[in-house]
């Protein structure tokens, strides 16, 4: 009885969907460059999809990358598919055809990688070609977009033309694991996600003053004295691993944050004399201070934990922070004290601050890395190199355009993230604020806007950990990648990003990322809350 | 030589224990109204924990609420209990440990409603803890606060401290509303913050089931609300099999399940499979093709509510039943002749206030002859309708100015009221907001003692703009909880949030422990966290 009553619903089906014209926007996001579509659709039959490397690809099976981004992208287009096959599927094959120009499959991505892509859907296969690696990924993250289901939950994808890159080299996500520690699984789903909006860059704030979550390995006593607990609430040189080898598969750099001399109250804890000791009148208060600037030995630990360091992450940029210096230990400390007379510094404790920064940034740049700091570096005038990057976390958007115009005026790089707190919520459609920044948007030549390289998301940890990690970042974080890919032109109406945000916030849910609603609505798909 | 081993460490453990004094506050929240606490401290082994009737409880095995409860706590207070035989903490002590349960009133198989007694007394001594309440809802309750009292030291031994604990509700009727109709909640998710509600104490779900954007509630003799309705006829809806669950798993954690069906405004997804239930709204002198709120003219309005809400009333046994009554916009009913023409006949004049008042007034009695308790929001009160006095109200606008005044009014006219105005939760902001939650005060408002008994509880609302299951649960816990103390404790004993904060964040973690995905207070950590799995 089934497959006769099955066949005439077959019939049925087929009737019902040759007068019912589908006629849906199948978006990606974060939108790329130029992208044309028609209404002709083909079907795709996931037991007859297959990925496979064009013969004139430099990069050919074997190609780690790819060859995980294949099996990965099978699972995020067929979420339901559990090898049997829709009866009603049409036995068509259907061709993923990836070529790149440069072969090499096994590096990590950096500032200098090339993320752009063509994409061209045509009947039965697919066509990707891109100069490197991570612009194939890129590529096959829209082709995973374009995908749909129809109401009979048959695949198809419209025909497609896509000619992509990125507006900004550098668009990154921070997570900050210390104010609260994010086990493993909250940084690697955080990384999953970052790859379905074009996120580039992991900004791991892994230290500050609440913990010291980092399992050093030549000073192992900063995590067993300065982290939450010195076994459950650690990253191990493993831990670390895994995550460089996650992102990196995913074309994401791991740019790891040791900032200092603040927020460095956890360091204290297994490094003893690296903080300055506070004084109460003549004698020591019993409370620390930042790192301790006048000391030899600081500057020797340092070292050693920046070589280390920058061995353990493989990204050539080290993030040194800088930010947030409160003076007031180091002038109640006699010894600060004569070492600014010494030095000739007078009463001016931000030319201290310099002294530490620059030495600290020639430590690394020793290290043939690039430096970022925060935006404070620069207002205190330091003398830093100049291809070190300044990243700007202050005010609102007439001081953050000012800061823009001052910092490119004088010749550095700079990344933005002060409209991208994240952290900070709001009743309401917060999203549209994060949607309608315009990074370049300042008083300042074409030369100085080439030098806004691009921007960051910071999810700051006093309020977050992984309960409510994901719903706060997803889909908020999206509407700043779109600011940071896309055409700013082509996505300066926040009313017509509406719609296609929420179709990939449900997107997001069905490959199980648990990302929060918009505003009244429904996914085909919810996530359940099991 | 494992064993061996073993067994030197052993030794070594208990030098560590004899020489470290643990002192560390084994609080419950929301805090009992009377309890007292010595250092000596009692060894609890997981496989000889036992659960049992006092002889003299009028309830014994069988009893349904009780049985299930037992073996839910017992999971909860052994969260890393694995069961088998070899499995135990080779350090637990041998020493068996019985919770003895006695209640007065042996009935087990009804449901918790208004007069349900939840008070009970709990005495933790060596080897036992003594449980005594009236209902079995009340030791429901104790079980919860034992569950909380039950710790583990750095070896991962369980302990309980000698304890006395003399407890009941400061408020009879402690809500929670989720919202199904702007975001469909699935079952999951209702269920687990069923689950979390117990936790708190909680007694009520207030669930606003229906609204504009949706009718998820699969009704047996009007079933095209929802299938027209709904998100979704089929993935999207309640089934009456889906709120039967609810509804038992409401009971055995103690909570009452009050739906609100709200009207006559947010009801525009109900006219998606009621023909001409909704006012159809004129431009001129034609109609508009949109609609406003149900239209109050027509008998057959009347006949269909007493229908629906005859069939609601007969699926959910609470004596309650929540009627809505809300912002309702006069708009389209001005712009409508037949609605114009029945004002004039009835005497109104323009006052469409009075055609709310008739509208509200024939559904509560209607919601009367059922036997059944209405509970309206609070403009039903503002718009001087003629409603039994057993009408409950609940105040859900403005800020403790506003609130405070209403208690006021509403208490001189002999209303009983719920408050969730300071409530809202589904507002969030930057920062410890649940501080704003935790220092209301329900009961702070001009009138007499005899006023401020008429204020029966208060709910928190946790309204679905922006809410659904994604986030519903870091979003209502632990803030909810912090309202939770303000409607079970004592107000004097709880007045500083200060003093509140490290026990919410022990709390917090307790609940993490028990799979709630509830959210940081601030800074810190919990010995087990979160996976972000």
């Amino acid at each position: 009885v089934f497959p006769s009553s099955a066949f005439s619903f077959f019939c049925q089906t087929l009737l019902l969907r040759v007068f019912h014209e589908v006629e849906q926007a199948y978006a990606v996001w974060p939108m790329p460059q130029q992208m044309s579509q028609s209404t002709d659709r083909y079907p795709i039959n996931p037991q007859l999809l297959a990925f496979s490397y064009a013969r004139d690809s430099a990069a050919q099976s074997g190609c780690s990358v790819l060859d995980a981004a294949f099996e990965r992208y099978f699972n995020l287009i067929f979420p339901d598919f559990v090898g049997l096959s829709n009866i009603w599927s049409e036995p068509k094959p259907f061709t993923v055809s990836v070529k790149v120009k440069n072969g090499e499959c096994d590096g990590f991505p950096d500032e200098g990688s090339n993320e752009s892509y063509n994409l061209s859907v045509s009947a039965g296969q697919a066509v990707l070609k891109a100069e490197s690696v991570w612009g194939a990924l890129r590529g096959l993250e829209s082709f995973s977009q374009l995908v749909y289901q129809d109401d009979y939950n048959l695949y198809f994808v419209n025909k497609t033309e896509i000619e992509d890159f990125p507006r900004f080299q550098f668009r990154g996500l921070l997570l900050d694991t210390s104010r609260h520690y994010l086990p493993m699984p909250a940084i690697l789903k955080t990384l999953d996600a970052m790859a379905y909006s074009k996120f580039n860059v992991f900004h791991w704030h892994i230290v500050d003053d609440p913990s010291f979550p980092y399992q050093s390995r030549n000073y192992p006593d900063l995590s067993s004295k300065g982290a939450f607990h010195p076994m459950t609430h650690i990253y191990t040189q493993s831990d670390v691993k895994r995550v460089i080898y996650h992102a990196r598969l995913r074309g994401i750099r791991v740019v790891p944050e040791f900032d200092s001399p603040g927020h460095t109250q956890s360091w204290g804890k297994g490094q003893p004399d690296l903080l300055t000791s506070c004084y109460k009148g003549k004698v020591p208060s019993g409370t620390f201070g930042p790192v301790n600037p006048t000391l030899s030995s600081t500057y020797q630990f340092l070292n050693g934990l920046f070589k280390e360091v920058t061995s353990v992450f493989p990204d050539s940029y080290l993030h040194l922070g800088g930010d947030e210096v409160d003076f007031t230990c180091w002038r109640s400390n006699p010894n600060v004290q004569a070492f600014m007379a010494k030095m000739g510094f007078g009463s001016d404790y931000t030319k201290l601050e310099s002294y530490y920064m620059e030495n600290i940034v020639n430590i690394t740049a020793a290290l043939n890395k690039t430096s970022i700091v925060w935006q404070d570096v620069f207002d205190y005038r330091e003398r830093i190199p100049m291809d070190t990057v300044l990243e700007i976390w202050k005010g609102v958007p007439a001081d953050y355009r000012a800061e823009l115009g001052r910092i490119t005026l004088a010749g550095y790089r700079v990344l933005l993230s002060a409209p991208w707190y994240i952290n900070h919520i709001s009743y309401g459609q917060d999203w549209r604020n994060a949607y309608t920044v315009q990074p370049q948007n300042f008083s300042g030549t074409e030369q100085q806007k080439k030098l806004v390289i691009g921007g960051e998301v910071c999810m700051w940890g006093e309020y977050v950990d992984a309960t409510n990690l994901t719903p706060r970042l997803w889909p908020r974080a999206s509407a700043a990648a779109e600011r940071l890919w896309s055409d700013e032109e082509k996505t300066s109406s926040v009313d017509k990003a509406f719609p296609r945000l929420e179709d990939f916030r449900c997107t997001l849910i069905r490959r199980g990322i648990q990302a929060e609603p918009l505003f009244v609505g429904h996914c085909k798909h919810e996530y359940s809350g099991l």
